[in-house]
């Protein structure tokens, strides 16, 4: 692999352009230059552009927007052993992934303005994909008292969470949905009750019980999730629930969208193609929070990706090392990586025909940008020049050796998969090329 | 020189317990009264004897200073006998209810009753308790009919009329009982009243008390001829209605900035005490525009003519 700094115009030919914003699906050539898109038709050809520009042969491959990961653990600041901004990026860009919206838990917590400034700058600096960043809802996510969410709004935050916590406390929950209404900000929140979480390790139910792992039961999430609701129908707030693993959310989120609350959701990939029983004899790569649950809530997530009633797919990528993952199940920390797999895992529901293409590129690229007020997400003349060139077929086993993530918590380690980014565009630059092109 | 009074209005109501329920007359005659004092407040010789032989006790369950001794001093220009109590040294430390306190007091046949308390509702428990006029010094979050009086007083002086004016009061409305008494009084005068602060410090169901809401100072403030600041309570600024003091002066404080979305000859008032650099910048409150002083002259005024209207309608008279 070579990285291409230069900033010659390129034309993408031969492609078979895909364009979620806007629900289009057509053979034609796409041509970039200054770092925007400049137009996407049939038939530009090489005489049709400008001098010196980098002619590449799609040979049919797909183009789309890239992808926009809307929830990504980050080391840095605090934790840089196991990812900075500038590794994680790399993983991103391997994986398709041209914006990475990291998240607040931090350390320090991204609760201040200058952590925002900070994130950006180091990102400007160090990473080769668009960084940005979520700030916290509440000061040092404690759950207690809300953020400033105005100055950190105009310091370049594009939303607010406090990351894989929930605020527990109805009252700081209400009045921080209240206040945030008048910053039109999008609130995004882990729907699960720690109190029900207990001691719990892995998803309620037989499997846990044969392994004698403490159980989490849905409810955990169901229950959060329903207060929300409640919340936004008194707030009318812009409400984002961060990560929905089962059925019963799933209604409570139809009912929601169905009486016009502001609403909408993520799945990870990990729920969207994984299941409890990969946990197999304790292997804690797939020790997630939320949980895995069964299979049966795996499907009815997938339907709801391809119904649109999940707006998002996200990668939830957390690195961990063996520090943290090499450990009893119960001991060991939750989390995947997943920046560079969550393409090549989610072609799985396309090829079973489970999710079309579109849908699911929409739910990777111009959803996400739409909820967040971010420019890419499209291939609309005119728009940032993210773009990736997708081989849908070409078979292959992930080696956790080539991961660009300094941590290598893949759960699909030595996976086969169908379809993989050879080639990914940031700002018109060439952020990563697969070798065997 | 003792300047016998000029208006005969007496307010025909044994309390004083909010502007709700308050005519359009009784709140022009109650200011006209003012306007009398306020000479006789200007005069070497401040005293009347029209509440010769009266005894007022103010009766403080929340420390003021301001209002409290304001109405020490109406008083006593008006010859009254006046008795401060300091209730957080007496029973009500020690366990003895609003009730008992009550009629203890009564039993010493105070004429007019000066209270304020923490709880909405308070003062009117009490005034059902007892034989005296009683006079509410603010009860909770519900009413404090002196500082509405003395803020209109100040407005008619300075703007001639309160009829067609358009009125911003900003903050933290949700605690306040300035705000009720002014959007009640502003209204009954003919003002336009707007509420202009965060969701958070906004009571719902608010646009229903006859006022605009607006979230924003660059809107709430266009075209304003009077703007109103409340002061926000320190333990309210860290994080439970709103983030910080610094993001709140960022959005909601007055600085020269976001007073010129007011009219050019706009005027600022603050009921007090303020929070300079919180709720308000120093340079405007110390402005030419600014009337917060005046107000404060104000008060004793409007004090004084309620304490006199009500008295002459107190048996006896």
């Amino acid at each position: 692999m070579r990285m291409l700094s230069d900033r010659r115009p390129i034309l993408l030919a031969n492609a078979r352009i895909i364009d979620p914003s806007r629900s289009l699906d057509f053979p034609g050539d796409l041509l970039i230059a200054d770092g925007v898109i400049r137009e996407a038709k049939r038939g530009i050809g090489a005489a049709g552009v400008p001098e010196g520009t980098e002619v590449i042969d799609c040979k049919a491959r797909v183009i789309a927007p890239g992808l926009i990961d809307m929830r990504a653990f980050v080391g840095e600041p605090g934790a840089e052993h196991r990812e900075t901004l500038a590794s994680a990026s790399q993983a991103a860009a391997a994986g398709g992934v041209t914006t990475i919206v990291c998240q607040p838990d931090t350390h320090p917590v991204i609760d201040d303005h200058a952590i925002v400034d900070f994130i950006l700058r180091r990102a400007r600096d160090t990473a080769i994909v668009n960084v940005a960043p979520m700030a916290a809802l509440t000061k040092g996510l404690h759950g207690q008292e809300m953020t400033e969410i105005g100055l950190l709004k105009a310091a370049g935050a594009v939303a607010f969470t406090d990351g894989a916590k929930s605020v527990t406390n109805a009252l700081v929950m209400r009045r921080t949905l209240t206040y945030a209404r008048d910053f039109d900000v999008l609130i995004v929140h882990h729907t699960e009750d720690p109190d029900l979480i207990g001691e719990g390790v892995m998803n309620e139910g037989e499997l846990a019980a044969r392994l004698g792992l403490h159980g989490i039961p849905k409810a955990s999430e169901s229950i959060m999730l329903e207060r929300d609701m409640r919340l936004v129908a008194l707030t009318q707030s812009r409400y984002h629930a961060a990560s929905i693993t089962c059925g019963e959310s799933l209604d409570i989120l139809r009912r929601a969208k169905e009486a016009g609350l502001p609403v909408t959701a993520s799945a990870s990939i990990n729920h969207l193609t994984l299941n409890e029983n990969d946990i197999g004899p304790y292997r804690t790569f797939f020790k997630m929070a939320p949980p895995l649950r069964a299979d049966d809530d795996r499907n009815r997530l997938v339907e709801a990706i391809a119904a649109g009633l999940i707006d998002v797919i996200m990668s939830d990528h957390n690195p961990q090392d063996v520090e943290t993952k090499r450990l009893p199940f119960a001991e060991a920390a939750p989390g995947a990586i997943g920046l560079e797999t969550m393409l090549s895992a989610g072609l799985r529901l396309v090829h079973a025909d489970q999710v079309p293409l579109m849908k699911l590129l929409g739910a990777m690229s111009s959803r996400p940008a739409e909820l967040l007020g971010l420019p890419g997400g499209t291939l609309r003349p005119g728009a940032p020049a993210d773009v990736i060139v997708i081989d849908l077929d070409s078979a292959w086993v992930l080696d956790p050796d080539d991961l660009k993530s300094k941590c290598k918590n893949t759960p699909f380690d030595e996976a086969r998969l169908d379809g993989r980014v050879i080639r990914t565009i940031v700002a018109g630059r060439t952020a990563y090329e697969y070798a065997s092109i | 020189m003792n300047i016998a009074a000029q208006s005969s209005f007496v307010l025909n109501r044994r309390h004083l317990l909010g502007i709700e329920g308050l005519s359009h007359a009784e709140i022009t005659g109650l200011l006209d009264l003012s306007e009398e004092f306020v000479d006789l407040n200007r005069q070497v010789e401040k005293k009347r004897a029209s509440l010769r032989g009266r005894t007022q006790i103010n009766l403080f369950f929340e420390s003021s200073t301001r209002t409290q001794s304001s109405f020490e001093l109406a008083g006593k220009r008006l010859g009254a006998d006046v008795m401060n109590m300091a209730v957080g040294l007496s029973a009500m430390k020690k366990g003895e209810t609003l009730i008992d306190t009550a009629m203890t007091l009564n039993a010493m046949h105070p004429d007019i009753l000066v209270m304020r308390h923490h709880a909405s509702g308070a003062v009117e428990l009490l005034s059902q308790k007892v034989d005296g006029s009683v006079i509410n010094a603010g009860d909770g979050a519900h009413e404090h009919p002196t500082q509405a009086l003395l803020d209109a007083l100040t407005i008619r002086r300075n703007k001639g009329r309160i009829e067609g004016l358009t009125v911003a009061i900003c903050g933290d409305i949700l605690h306040s009982r300035v705000a009720r008494s002014n959007i009640i009084l502003l209204n009954k005068l003919g003002a336009r009243v707007r509420v202009v602060a965060p969701s958070t410090l906004l009571p719902t169901g608010i646009e229903r008390l006859g006022v605009d809401v607006m979230r924003d100072m660059r809107e709430g403030l266009a075209g304003a001829d009077i703007v109103m600041m409340l002061r926000l309570q320190r333990e309210r600024m860290n994080g439970s209605f709103v983030p910080s003091t610094q993001e709140y002066f960022a959005y909601f404080g007055l600085d020269q900035r976001k007073l010129a979305y007011a009219k050019p000859d706009a005027l600022v008032m603050h009921p007090g005490p303020m929070n300079r650099g919180v709720e308000i910048d120093s340079s405007v409150a110390d402005g030419a525009q600014s009337l917060i002083r005046e107000q404060v002259e104000m008060g004793v005024a409007v004090r004084m003519a309620v304490l006199e209207a009500l008295s002459r309608n107190l048996p006896n008279a």
